[in-house]
């Protein structure tokens, strides 16, 4: 391997770990509320969604916010299955098929 | 022997049955070594915690097959797109800085995009902490290292409803850090003839997955508005903040919100 190769994956697994490793280490002698753990509930949430809500939108790197985005057709109903099913096999098989089929038709 | 019929339908295996015999057996004595109770209870966690991501295999497999295609596509060797999983293990990152040096984009250009992706850790972090702060520091490492975003979804699922445990988050991390690592192998062996993944739909996996972590967690409706808050903002960072700024900016806006929300409620 060469070593600028080596300096970059290291430098990412460097920056990765600080964001994950830092607030853990610092903050590590807050107080745990009741009312903490209720607000703590909505990070996952707000994370969640916003990876999600971009990658269904702007699948290609451009906004498209259409029914020939197949991108995000597939989410739509692989949330409609999650709500019945919580199943993820389903939410997988059913997007890539949307996609996949919507990209037969469309071209 | 009383208890017999039920470990033969129990899945752990035979050490951990033996133990809980004996606990059942000679009862909670003064005698009986609190040291035994607290490891047989973490190895429960720790299985449990192996157990909690298998659901959501097929997604990480998939996403992980798709990045070690993209990987060897953008020029990276086997070995080089197998040493980042195991050193970053950050599938998001990983994805998005093979695609830009696929696209030509340069060693800082991809640090700092790194980075950018992975600033929603430090919500992820700040939100652990308080269940981290009697770990000891080679455990608040470990951990921090394997703390992927399903790891923290699950675990904060799960402690809000038990007692927080460090060998169930142990057991998550290690269980996706296994598959993730494994499925990126398979893709970068495939790389070479596999065409690209995004047009076999394999990138709908990461989407996919954090749709099934995120559906069961909306509750009531405050749960909602932060999701749509969070959605709505997102999309309007995607076009207007550089980078990938818009993860960081939607989440703490998102978060924010739910703080007010739940205050307000409270008041009346």
């Amino acid at each position: 391997m060469p070593a600028e190769v080596i300096a970059l994956i290291l430098g990412m697994a460097g920056i990765t770990f600080l964001t994950r490793f830092l607030f853990i280490a610092v903050l590590g002698r807050v107080r745990i509320s009741e009312k903490t753990i209720t607000l703590m509930q909505f990070v996952p949430i707000a994370v969640l969604t916003s990876l999600i809500i971009p990658a269904l939108l702007a699948p290609q790197g451009r906004v498209d916010v259409s029914f020939k985005n197949e991108y995000l057709m597939a989410g739509i109903f692989a949330t409609a299955v999650t709500c019945r099913t919580k199943s993820l096999v389903l939410a997988i098989v059913i997007g890539i098929a949307t996609i996949l089929s919507m990209r037969l038709l469309i071209a | 022997m009383a208890v017999a019929p039920n470990f033969a339908d129990n899945l752990s295996c035979c050490s951990d049955q033996s133990l809980v015999v004996q606990n059942e057996f000679y009862g909670k004595t003064e005698d009986d070594p609190v040291t035994l109770m607290v490891n047989e209870h973490d190895r429960e966690q720790f299985i449990a915690g192996l157990k909690a991501p298998l659901p959501l295999a097929l997604g990480v497999i998939s996403f992980g097959m798709a990045y070690g295609i993209l990987a060897v596509q953008a020029g990276l060797s086997f070995l080089e797109s197998t040493f980042m999983s195991l050193t970053v293990f950050a599938g998001a990152a990983q994805f998005v800085a093979t695609g830009m040096l696929m696209s030509g984009a340069g060693a800082l250009q991809v640090l700092f995009t790194a980075f950018m992706i992975n600033s929603r850790h430090f919500l992820m972090g700040a939100s652990l902490a308080p269940f981290a702060q009697n770990w000891k520091l080679r455990w608040k490492i470990f951990l921090s290292f394997l703390l992927a975003d399903e790891t923290y979804a699950l675990a904060m699922t799960r402690f809000s409803k038990n007692a927080p445990s460090m060998y169930y988050q142990l057991g998550v991390g290690l269980n996706l850090y296994i598959i993730w690592v494994f499925s990126s192998m398979v893709g970068s062996a495939l790389g070479p003839v596999a065409g690209n993944p995004r047009a076999w739909g394999l990138d709908f996996a990461l989407p996919a997955t954090f749709i099934v972590l995120v559906v069961p967690m909306l509750r009531n409706w405050q749960d909602v508005a932060v999701s749509l808050t969070a959605g709505v903002l997102s999309a309007i960072g995607l076009v207007w903040l550089p980078g990938k700024w818009y993860v960081t900016f939607a989440s703490v806006l998102a978060v924010a919100l739910g703080c007010v929300l739940v205050k307000l409620c409270r008041r009346k």
